[in-house]
């Protein structure tokens, strides 16, 4: 019988292929504390970059710099080209239209971009020119509710907490179950005819859950609620669809996904984005402005005030093309058998306890852990000396901990370039933790 | 590693000393690492005014990683039954020698057992850790209407100066 695990090593990356992919990052051949070989479990915070994608960004630099839409000369047309053609590849990546495609700091702008439409809505004049159903959509305010997750990084909550503030709405959330998955039995007293929108990540950045996107999807729409997921821990592990989602809005990060860092996404429904008032105002966003008022420019153009990240939106394109040639599918299963492996070595210390689903069902490669009686600052103090490079703390995500009864967690996360031999390195530096601080085994 | 994890640190974190909240005190504070969540809960008791006051008593309810608790442990040793002003001087002891990235040994005079943390000094993302205490007491000693202008001052520049996530 072939269990999941032969299936994944199957299709995880050979020897061979992880050794190219690895030359193209350069980074991963440094040594760190003295001479050690880095072993970087922490792309759940940051991924590192290819060759391909610093390429482009010089590229760029060296040979197209110029402010995007904005001058007729001829390096503003091939800026404005590639800035343009950037949005497109990134839109073919998550199954989206380009126009459909914002162009934001990171995820946490991106989700902070959707919050603000529902406040700035209630603004008089914000809504004018919009389709009214649509506008309707984004009318907030006391007696409506905002649904969250017990899991959501801080990114996906305290937007919204802020967002109920400043309307007078009323945030609710789904709970968590004690092995670490959404709670949908009290889906349908969560979400009622008075939630106007629900926000959920799409993979917790703490636990791994992969939370079933459509059975929510599903009832928040059957209340006519706007959906927005947090995308920021699944878009750089696995294949993505906007439209088989099923969902209104889609944030994620660029540096989390082989990408530059200070660029992000967020995707929204066209009719949604059209009526939407601005976040950010200020240059390019406008379609005519006179002292007395202002109109905007259609979206994607109406989000992103100011002169653009041209240099990163090309370095983000380089990373989705390097990632599409890896095959989305790929990273996937690569990922999962390096996930399975760390589970597997985790389940025989009986001293550490994962923080989240230990079977390989609906789980990505994010794995937390605490070990028993030894703080995660001092776990990952151990690990650093060992050359192993792993999160501690909160991960932004504090209400979570508090609800799986951790203070904090060490974590530990991977990305297309890590190998089984990195987690061998990691368990064996685990190893050392409790003779250091003297935990009884 | 040993030069971070020094038998001292262990022995204190394993078994903080004066620990637990007691009565009585004059001020009580609530402070917290934002970047893990750790925190603490912390006492003190004064006897007489001004500079030459006694810290008749510290005492606290903390949660934090072994560097954050054995530094908590060696202020308690330190400060109790000191003045206030040999107190603020250990503080500005302690904080010297962990923000001077190994080139301050620090003085066993001044900071007994806090000598033992001078491997802190190497790793910046640590110095918040064996400080939460020691800044925890600071205040405290601030709401008990002791002037700490001078060594807050520099506390918070401190601060700003360590590396937070959000």
């Amino acid at each position: 019988m072939t269990t999941m695990s032969d299936v994944a090593l199957s299709k995880a990356f050979t020897e061979q292929e992880s050794a190219a992919i690895r030359g193209d990052f350069a980074i991963l051949s440094r040594t760190v504390r003295g001479g050690k070989p880095l072993v970087y479990l922490d792309s759940g915070a940051t991924s590192h970059k290819p060759r391909q994608v610093l390429d482009a960004e010089r590229a760029f630099y060296e040979q197209h710099n110029s402010a995007v839409h904005r001058g007729s000369h001829q390096l503003a047309e091939e800026a404005t080209d590639a800035y343009e053609s950037a949005r497109e590849t990134v839109a073919r990546f998550i199954g989206a239209e380009s126009q459909e495609v914002v162009f934001t700091k990171n995820a946490t702008e991106a989700l902070n971009l959707v919050a603000y439409a529902f406040s700035n809505a209630a603004a008089s004049g914000a809504m004018d020119g919009a389709d009214p159903t649509v506008a309707a959509r984004f009318a907030l305010g006391v007696g409506d509710e905002i649904v969250i997750t017990e899991m959501e990084h801080h990114a996906n909550l305290v937007p919204w907490q802020e967002l109920a503030r400043r309307t007078g709405a009323t945030l609710r959330w789904i709970g968590i179950t004690d092995d670490g998955r959404l709670d949908l039995n009290d889906l349908e007293t969560v979400i009622t005819d008075r939630t106007k929108v629900v926000a959920f990540t799409h993979v917790s950045n703490v636990l791994g859950t992969i939370n079933p996107v459509a059975a929510i999807v599903d009832r928040a729409h059957a209340v006519g609620a706007l959906t927005v997921l947090d995308a920021s821990q699944s878009v750089p592990h696995m294949a993505v669809d906007v439209v088989d989602l099923g969902i209104d809005f889609l944030a994620f990060s660029g540096h989390k996904m082989l990408g530059p860092m200070g660029i992000g996404v967020l995707w929204g429904r066209y009719d949604l984005l059209k009526a939407m008032p601005p976040f950010l105002t200020g240059g390019s966003m406008i379609e005519l402005v006179r002292m007395e008022g202002s109109t905007y420019a259609a979206p994607p153009q109406r989000f992103e005030a100011g002169v653009p990240m041209a240099a990163q939106a090309v370095g983000l394109a380089a990373a989705c093309d390097y990632l599409s040639a890896l095959g989305m599918p790929r990273v996937a299963a690569h990922e999962e058998a390096l996930t399975e492996a760390l589970l597997a070595g985790l389940a025989q210390r009986h001293w550490v306890r994962v923080i989240g689903p230990v079977d390989g069902r609906d789980r990505s490669g994010v794995v937390s852990f605490v070990v028993e009686g030894v703080h995660p600052h001092d776990v990952g103090q151990i690990l650093d000396d060992a050359g192993v490079a792993v999160r501690v703390g909160h991960h932004c995500a504090w209400p979570l901990h508090r609800r799986m009864k951790a203070s904090s967690t060490t974590r530990a996360t991977f990305a297309a370039y890590n190998t089984l031999a990195e987690v061998d390195a990691l368990l064996t530096a685990l190893d050392h933790v409790p003779a250091v601080f003297g935990v009884a085994l | 590693m040993r030069n971070l994890y020094q038998d001292i640190i262990l022995d204190h974190a394993k078994r903080p000393h004066h620990a637990g909240l007691r009565e009585p005190f004059d001020s009580q504070v609530h402070h917290i690492n934002p970047t893990c969540g750790d925190d603490i809960t912390l006492r003190v008791h004064l006897v007489g005014e001004g500079p030459a006051a006694v810290i008749a008593d510290v005492s606290y309810d903390a949660l934090g990683c072994s560097i954050s608790t054995a530094s908590t442990s060696v202020l308690a040793d330190e400060v109790i039954g000191h003045t206030v002003e040999e107190a603020l001087t250990s503080f500005s002891a302690m904080r010297r020698m962990l923000t001077s990235k190994g080139t301050d040994l620090g003085d066993e005079d001044e900071i007994g057992d806090g000598v033992a943390f001078v491997g802190v000094s190497k790793y910046p993302a640590r110095i918040k850790c064996a400080l939460l205490g020691w800044t925890a007491f600071t205040d405290a000693l601030a709401q008990a209407g002791v002037d700490i202008t001078k060594y807050a001052l520099n506390s918070k520049t401190i601060a700003r100066n360590t590396p937070e996530t959000t």
